[in-house]
């Protein structure tokens, strides 16, 4: 691999999502979004209080709907870094582009990881930038400061880092269009396979759980969204849920833990593999 | 460099049970330029991605630049132009350059200097600033030549470097590939426009069907000269003319061929001489169409991609 060729692609996708006002789109959106969100968090927060709702009862709901909040801007990520990542080599190839670059003298594998490096930055900074915004209107409206604001942005950083490198991966082979739609369908699977897997864990049926438990290492998105939330929700939830009892600790914007550090570590790699199956498949293809 | 710029034996290429090139045997010495010719789907394109690596050998090698095909060494020396081309429409013309300056490790100090040099070359050093989607076809063309010659590559494969342009713009790039020529740089010439091809390159192959049908000088693929004359008050006896070739008679003229092509002056004088009027003279040989046309006809139609 070489290091200049992947900064100069890198520098190439940061560009081409500053020119073609895709970052602007987003930007806009989420202001929009906040903007809306602040609107119904202070109606919730004015109105509760004059019903005379006390300041826990009050926490633990607005805690509730900043989960709901990350989990709408986790769902917002994960499309944008589908449908930016999937064409970002796909579309390259289908318009020809791809032929005066890879004819220079580069390994095929710089212009993916080039490629993975710029989408990445842009999908960590929207992640993390969205989230601080979100997080910040409804720590100043509502007073509700999350535990651990920057593991939940970590998590959800790195969420949409999954998602983004399986679009791009499977745009190495597959037109734009079907490898944005893939990776949708399998943040859906994923989503549904974790809630069925902690419904299935809750009731003690262990073979549905295992297979949620599958697709989380295989497709490990829904392992770490449960990050996201462990990051939001405050201890007094944690406690109430667990001693709710079965159909509380089901929930799924519930965690009552962190994903494990293994976990952590094998998402990791799951990145580097996935990554570098889009590079050797991208060698493979016939231009 | 003392070698062949390319050199091919037997390349073969199949997409499944697509056959798209059969057998090509290439070759292109240092400093020359030379015409790949063939009809839509005989296999020139995917030639020319075989020799950048772009695309896999079913069978056969070769080599660029004294390495195997696609080597990344050779290609650090090799300037391309696709045929089927689009560069970021949201770059200027600049930034493209930078781009594959950057890909190709141009080192940063020369590169302004070669920016200006071959977008002077390509006569867009007035729209260096603009963005490539508001470039015509012909001007992205004329980018895409500049992006080939960055750098002074020792080979420039051109795939159609003149589809859009017009008769300017084409002039204009046979004396670019000239000028790359006298530096010493090696052509391959990619193209279906005969004329362009007669006009510019020492030797010409081409391609049918997946391989090569006929290969040589203009001159060998050409063969003898000839000069056709309309002429009236010939006398019976003909034998003077008949000195200097064979005679026919084609479509109401009269031919002589083979023939010195220096003696026509003194055909002429000789028919004259002769009480005959002389209304026409066509000094000439058959035109590269006529070559190209009878070796696809008689080699059957179409490729196979």
């Amino acid at each position: 691999m070489n290091l200049r060729i992947v900064l100069v692609v890198a520098q190439l996708t940061l560009r081409e999502i500053v020119r073609r006002r895709i970052l602007w789109v987003l930007a806009g959106l989420s202001v929009v979004s906040v903007a809306l969100v602040a609107w119904g968090v202070d109606r919730l927060v004015t109105l509760s209080r004059a019903n005379g709702i006390n300041a826990y009862e009050l926490e633990v709901g607005v805690s509730q709907i900043l989960i709901l909040i990350a989990f709408m801007f986790s769902f917002v990520l994960a499309m944008s870094a589908a449908f930016l990542a999937a064409p970002a080599i796909a579309s390259d190839v289908e318009t020809g582009t791809v032929l005066a670059m890879a004819a220079r003298p580069m390994h095929r594998a710089d212009l993916v990881v080039g490629r993975w490096v710029g989408l990445g930055i842009v999908v960590a900074a929207y992640a993390v930038g969205s989230g601080l915004l979100a997080v910040g209107v409804v720590r100043l409206i509502s007073d509700y400061a999350p535990p651990s604001t920057a593991v939940a942005l970590g998590f959800l950083a790195f969420q949409s880092i999954v998602v983004m490198t399986t679009a791009l991966a499977l745009g190495t082979r597959l037109p734009g269009i079907a490898a944005g739609a893939v990776t949708v369908v399998l943040f859906g699977l994923g989503w549904f396979t974790g809630v069925l897997g902690s419904l299935s864990s809750a009731f003690g049926v262990q073979s549905l759980a295992g297979l949620g438990d599958a697709f989380r290492v295989l497709f490990p998105t829904d392992g770490l969204w449960r990050g996201v939330i462990y990051g939001l929700e405050p201890p007094q939830v944690v406690v109430a849920t667990q001693l709710g009892g079965r159909l509380a600790a089901a929930n799924p914007f519930f965690a009552d833990s962190p994903p494990s550090l293994a976990f952590t570590a094998w998402c990791v790699v799951w990145v580097a593999l996935v990554v570098a199956l889009g590079a050797w498949l991208f060698r493979r293809r016939e231009l | 460099m003392t070698g062949p710029a390319i050199e091919t034996r037997g390349l073969r290429k199949a997409y499944g049970r697509t056959l798209a090139l059969e057998s090509l045997d290439l070759r292109v010495g240092p400093g020359e330029v030379v015409g790949l010719l063939g009809p839509n789907g005989a296999g020139k394109t995917t030639a020319v991605k075989l020799l950048l690596g772009l695309v896999r050998a079913s069978g056969g090698d070769g080599t660029v630049l004294g390495r195997p095909l696609g080597d990344r060494g050779a290609r650090a020396r090799i300037g391309y132009l696709p045929e089927l081309f689009r560069y970021q429409a949201w770059l200027t013309a600049d930034e493209v350059l930078r781009l594959h300056a950057g890909l190709a490790g141009l080192p940063w100090p020369q590169q302004a200097a070669e920016f200006n040099r071959v977008l002077r070359l390509v006569g867009l050093a007035d729209r260096r600033h603009d963005r490539v989607g508001g470039f015509s076809k012909g001007m992205q063309q004329r980018l895409g030549l500049a992006v080939a010659l960055l750098g002074d590559p020792a080979l420039v494969i051109l795939d159609e470097p003149t589809s859009a342009l017009d008769p300017v713009g084409r002039d204009d790039v046979r004396a670019i590939i000239r000028d790359a020529r006298s530096r010493g740089t090696a052509v391959l010439l990619n193209s279906h426009l005969l004329g362009e091809v007669e006009r510019l390159c020492d030797r010409v192959a081409i391609v049918n069907r997946g391989r090569v049908v006929a290969a040589g000088t203009l001159g060998d693929l050409l063969g003898e000269a000839a000069v056709r004359l309309r002429v009236t008050g010939l006398p019976e006896d003909r034998s003077p003319l008949a000195a200097f070739g064979p005679l026919a008679a084609e479509d109401g003229w009269l031919v002589i061929r083979p023939v010195d092509p220096e003696r026509i002056p003194d055909v002429v004088a000789t028919a004259v001489a002769m009480g005959g009027r002389v209304h026409a003279v066509d000094p000439g040989r058959r035109s590269l169409d006529d070559v190209f046309l009878d070796l696809v006809r008689r080699d059957g139609p179409g490729g196979s991609a």
